[in-house]
């Protein structure tokens, strides 16, 4: 069994590009990711690509024979749709497919456009993770959900609004260099205090912005790697997804998200490495507090503990364990069909020392990538490693 | 917007609740769900049983949504909350309540209601 290396990967500007079909965005990527990669794309041999809600945004279902066209590539090609984590739930297929040794040469990816329809039928669009009868038809947004659960954190374990302004103050900050970005714009904490509420508990900068973009990884052995001569220092070692009930109203704690605790325990038990191993992780903040789901799952905090993490340093680049170097969801932005690639693609960066706040992790070796949907009834959990 | 089709049991389940014969669905494990459903996921236990809810529920979380979905644009700013009866947890649109004065533990009964925007039915906690 291979581990997969990452020979190539690209993300497209994280922004707002209303007029830019999502073939376009996953062509930009797609194509400078193979020409990263180094790779013939006749040897390529499946695609699997990542979309959340391309009928209701650009009326475009069967995307994946779509995408794989708009890269020049003939494969089997194959959408996979988790929310916000499909990109996720795409790496991993990619990853079995070439442990099982079906293929050398994988591509994986998604695409995302959402500000062509607006904020309400984006807002509406993303809705649609939820139960649309038992939640949505009582008035649950995307942001409503989270802040259901922000609320339920704050009475079972304590932490205010102030402790989530510090995750958003940090992930903006991290952003400044990100010239993929969305926003790159420094916040203090005040501001994200007194910015508009959504959904109350949380605020505007509690939330990521709507962004259109697209991101893609060439996935290849180590033994077409060796043979090719190709430059894929970072391996993926460690996989893992858990689910849970959809509807909030129907788990034990809305304060928990055991789904990325089981992803988790899987991603590393795969990789053969602890919590205490990884040197950095990129998370999916879509909200402020998810971020704090996140770090407790992966189990770089006891519950209860993460909501202190920004506020205390310990995440912020200068920390012991820099937690969305890349600014994550909440400054880089989230085109949701594109994140968990996004997430890949910063982790082999930061590894490999070419992104621009790899400084932050000299040496670094082991770097985590969690990717949520929904309110956390999908995740998956991607370790990475630097291999000799 | 109205739907041309009801939605099978969940419709029949608002209508129980209208008639003042709310229900759940219990496993022979205790564990409580709202229908459809044919199995626990819990506990794989395919014995459900229809068994009345209770009068009154506690508020376990809540929010007051300020930015709706276009399906909600005239009801906001609205809250919606999560219930705790017992073996089963409901959503439901808080209502008769100043939304500042929304608390967990508040105890809400279960009603249906009306959408402002739209005039469907809803799931609705007024306080007991
Ligand atoms: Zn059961």
């Amino acid at each position: 069994m291979s581990d997969p290396r990452i020979a190539g990967a690209s993300v497209t500007k994280f922004g707002k590009h209303p007029e830019r079909t999502g073939r376009d965005l996953f062509a930009e990527a797609g194509l400078e990711a193979l020409s990263q990669a180094g790779i013939d794309p006749e040897d390529a041999e499946a695609l699997y690509y990542g979309n959340f809600m391309g009928e209701l945004a650009e009326h475009q279902g069967h995307q994946g024979p779509l995408m794989a066209e708009a890269i020049g590539l003939d494969v089997p090609a194959t959408r996979v749709e988790a929310a916000c984590a499909s990109a996720g739930t795409a790496v991993r297929e990619a990853v079995k497919t070439i442990r099982n040794g079906e293929a050398e040469v994988v591509v994986v990816g998604g695409a995302e456009r959402m500000t062509n329809i607006g904020t309400a039928a984006a807002t509406d669009a993303l809705a649609i993770a939820a139960d649309d009868l038992y939640e949505v038809r009582a008035g649950m947004t995307f942001p409503g959900a989270y802040a259901l659960m922000a609320r339920s954190y704050f009475d079972q374990y304590g932490g205010s609004h102030e402790d989530l302004a510090h995750i958003a103050v940090k992930n903006h900050e991290h952003a400044l260099v990100n010239e993929h970005a969305q926003i790159q714009q420094e916040i203090t904490v005040e501001d994200a205090l007194e910015a508009p509420t959504i959904a109350t508990p949380l605020g505007l900068y509690d939330s990521c912005p709507i962004t259109d973009g697209a991101a893609a990884a060439v996935l290849t052995t180590e033994a077409y790697a060796e043979e090719h001569d190709l430059d894929a220092p970072v391996a993926i070692t460690g996989t893992g997804q858990g689910g849970d009930n959809l509807a909030l109203q129907d788990r034990p704690h809305l304060a928990q998200t055991p789904a990325a605790d089981k992803a988790a325990e899987e991603a590393y038990d795969d990789a053969g490495v602890g919590p205490d191993d990884v040197d950095f992780a990129e998370v999916h903040d879509c909200f402020t507090i998810a971020e704090v789901f996140a770090i407790e799952s992966l189990g770089f905090y006891e519950r209860g503990e993460g909501i202190a993490a920004a506020r205390d340093g310990e995440t912020t680049r200068d920390g012991d364990r820099p937690i969305n170097l890349s600014g994550g969801l909440k400054a880089k932005g989230h085109p949701v069909g594109a994140t968990g690639v996004a997430q890949l693609a910063t982790v082999a960066w930061l590894l490999d020392g070419s992104h621009p706040r790899a400084d932050a992790v000299p040496d670094s070796t082991v770097g985590v990538a969690h990717n949520a949907g929904g309110t956390v009834a999908s995740t998956t959990v991607h370790v990475m490693e630097v291999q000799e | 917007m109205t739907e041309s089709a009801q939605d099978g049991e969940y419709d029949e389940w608002l209508d129980s609740i209208e008639s003042g014969e709310g229900y759940y669905l219990e496993c022979s494990n205790g564990h409580g769900w709202l229908p459809p459903r044919r199995v626990c996921p819990r506990c794989h236990d395919q014995d459900l049983s229809a068994v009345d809810l209770p009068e009154s529920g506690e508020i376990a979380s809540h929010t007051t949504i300020t930015v709706p979905t276009p399906q909600f644009e005239d009801d906001a700013p609205y809250v919606t909350a999560i219930a705790d009866f017992g073996p089963v947890s409901v959503t439901g649109l808080v209502r008769d309540v100043d939304p500042d004065d929304v608390a967990i533990g508040d105890v809400v009964g279960l009603d249906v209601g009306e959408r402002v925007t739209t005039g469907d039915r809803a799931v609705v906690f007024r306080p007991r």
